[in-house]
């Protein structure tokens, strides 16, 4: 009797693990093929030379070492690092300052909705668009921008795009004016988690509004903070589409980006092997920075 | 009481300009579209009545390249596609949460871990492994690698986190009944996810509506494209810039649309959007 129902638990457990890698397969095979798969692939494909109609053929590491002497991984690293070191601090600061906004006056249902649904609207169209209708806008002659600046009775203005010192500012504004909206969200949601009574008891000890935001708001958004870093840091370091469409990375390679030439040495040049190689470096300069990050909190809150 | 109206004002005029330099430019290129080119290259162009009014620019839009069709190609794939996502992560999380089989935390994880790489890591040999499929130019490329990459990765570890949440006593009535795991899949634990469903089906519909390189490289078939890569090949076959922001109009209503109506969704899922949503 014992045995039997022995047998049937563990029939049914069989039963179990039979449908559990069952319903699991499909997610297994795809991922394998189009995920782990790839993986292994694009580390090999980094160690040939390979232009995609004949065989990659075996360099070893012929292609990283390339890399590391190639003027333009330097030229458009330093590019994709000045985008990361303008973007992240200034999208940081200006969602803060939305979010702290939106957020004074939480009560007006109506207007304050209103508010945060422009706000936020940039946030969900496609880069793609937004960059040809931004395209127009920084025209040096027929431009919004410029007009406004020559109505506000400017004589000299940026050329934006067609010049080597504005482009970048010039991708910057577009893209601070893009994400801002979707971190205020984040910031937002995180100010609401900040309890009351934590104002309220600082204001029986006479704190000031600016005190009080330094010693509360600020620290209770530490996490948010780490949050919204990690992710603006990633989203900032793969900048592809705007320089795409606005730029194609001109003028003389001043708004390229690494992503940029990862996709122009393959499916331009069709170079595979070296922009894998490109890819891993890449890769792994985020990973570190990431891995930084994480360490960096770990000390701080020393959890 | 005085200075409460004025700091009030200030508040409202601020917020007011803010706003505006958000929507400003959808609004803007929204009815320049409407613009003459010669008002557009010689008006002043912060004007924003169209004068005289044509819809000229969308007619030649529609003849350089087929626009009618790239817009249902895009609406036929952020449904679908987030579709095919929502069943494999379902399916797949439900079976790591609820049903027990050797490997299985190992498995979890090896999906957790695909999320920290990045999609210009796979974009290579995943465009080989499409051609060799003799995929290349179909919608099968764009729906395998969506469903089979780090975004639906995300969506399987969402999932999980929801069906943790649901009590194992919902299930117990139907495993005493003696239903079969997917119909109590597909009875019981689906139909209390409707939340999660909401959230990654709009998340992966925005995804899939503006995505841009994987599409641009697997289809160069006219009849395949979408409006995001449409956009691509208009800004190199016309001059006329009418033309253009026409396009770009074209491309940003129907998610503008989209949005509007499901607004309080979209803002919730940036938040749970964390790593994976973008």
């Amino acid at each position: 009797m014992r045995l039997k129902s022995f047998q049937q638990k563990s029939g049914i457990k069989k039963q179990e693990a039979k449908v559990g890698w069952l319903f699991i397969s499909p997610a297994l095979i795809g991922f394998s093929i189009f995920t782990y798969g790839s993986i292994i692939r694009s580390c090999f494909y980094s160690l040939t030379e390979w232009d995609l109609l004949t065989k990659p053929a075996f360099i070893g590491l012929k292609n990283y070492i390339t890399v590391f002497s190639d003027p333009y991984f330097y030229q458009y690293m330093g590019n994709t690092l000045f985008f990361v070191v303008t973007l992240v601090p200034i999208v940081m600061v200006v969602s803060l300052l939305l979010a702290l906004l939106i957020n004074v006056h939480s009560k007006l249902k109506g207007v304050g909705n209103i508010y945060r649904t422009a706000l936020f609207l940039p946030s969900i169209t496609s880069t793609v668009a937004i960059s040809m209708v931004w395209l127009w806008i920084f025209n040096p002659d027929m431009g919004l921008i410029n007009n406004f600046l020559f109505s506000m009775g400017f004589t000299e203005v940026p050329q934006w795009l067609a010049s080597t010192t504005w482009s970048k500012p010039a991708l910057v504004i577009m893209r601070v004016w893009q994400m801002s909206g979707y971190y205020m969200i984040m910031f937002l949601a995180g100010l609401q988690t900040i309890p009351l009574s934590l104002y309220e008891a600082s204001e029986v000890d006479g704190a000031t509004k600016a005190q009080q935001f330094w010693s509360i708001t600020i620290p209770m958004l530490s996490n948010m903070f780490f949050i919204v870093a990690i992710l603006l840091i990633i989203e900032a370091f793969n900048m592809f589409e705007s320089v795409f469409i606005m730029t194609s990375g001109g003028p003389l390679g001043s708004t390229s980006t690494i992503m940029y030439y990862i996709y122009e040495k393959a499916f331009r040049y069709y170079e595979m092997g070296y922009a894998s190689a490109l890819a891993w470096v890449f890769f792994i300069v985020i990973l570190c920075i990431t891995l930084i990050q994480y360490k960096f909190r770990h000390e701080q809150t020393g959890e | 009481m005085h200075k409460k109206v004025l700091t009030k004002t200030l508040y409202h005029g601020f917020m007011i300009l803010i706003s505006l330099t958000m929507v400003y430019p959808f609004i803007w290129s929204g009815i320049s579209s409407f613009k003459k080119i010669e008002q557009l290259y010689n008006g002043n162009p912060l004007s924003l009545i169209p004068n005289p009014f044509t819809i000229e620019n969308y007619q030649r839009l529609f003849e350089v390249l087929p626009f009618g069709r790239f817009t249902l190609n895009s609406m036929y794939l952020s449904v679908c596609i987030p579709i095919a996502m929502i069943a494999v992560a379902s399916l797949s999380a439900y079976a790591l949460t609820r049903l027990e089989f050797p490997g299985r935390n190992l498995i979890f994880f090896a999906f957790i871990a695909t999320m920290m790489i990045p999609s210009h890591v796979v974009l290579i040999p995943n465009y080989r492994t499409i051609v060799d499929m003799h995929l290349y130019n179909t919608f099968f490329a764009l729906f395998l690698t969506s469903m089979f990459t780090s975004s639906n990765a995300f969506n399987i570890f969402f999932f999980r986190q929801f069906f943790l949440t649901i009590p194992k006593d919902l299930e117990s009535a139907g495993i005493i009944d003696g239903c079969s795991y997917f119909t109590i899949f597909f009875r019981i634990i689906l139909p209390n996810s409707q939340p999660a469903i909401a959230t990654t089906a709009i998340l992966s519909f925005r995804t899939v509506w503006n995505q841009f390189l994987w599409p641009m490289i697997v289809i160069n078939d006219y009849n395949k494209m979408t409006l995001t890569v449409g956009l691509k090949y208009l800004k190199e076959w016309e001059q006329n810039w009418a033309v253009l922001l026409s396009g770009a109009s074209l491309s940003i209503i129907p998610i503008v649309i989209v949005f509007l109506i499901f607004q309080k969704q979209f803002m919730s899922t940036t938040l749970s959007s964390g790593f994976g949503g973008k």
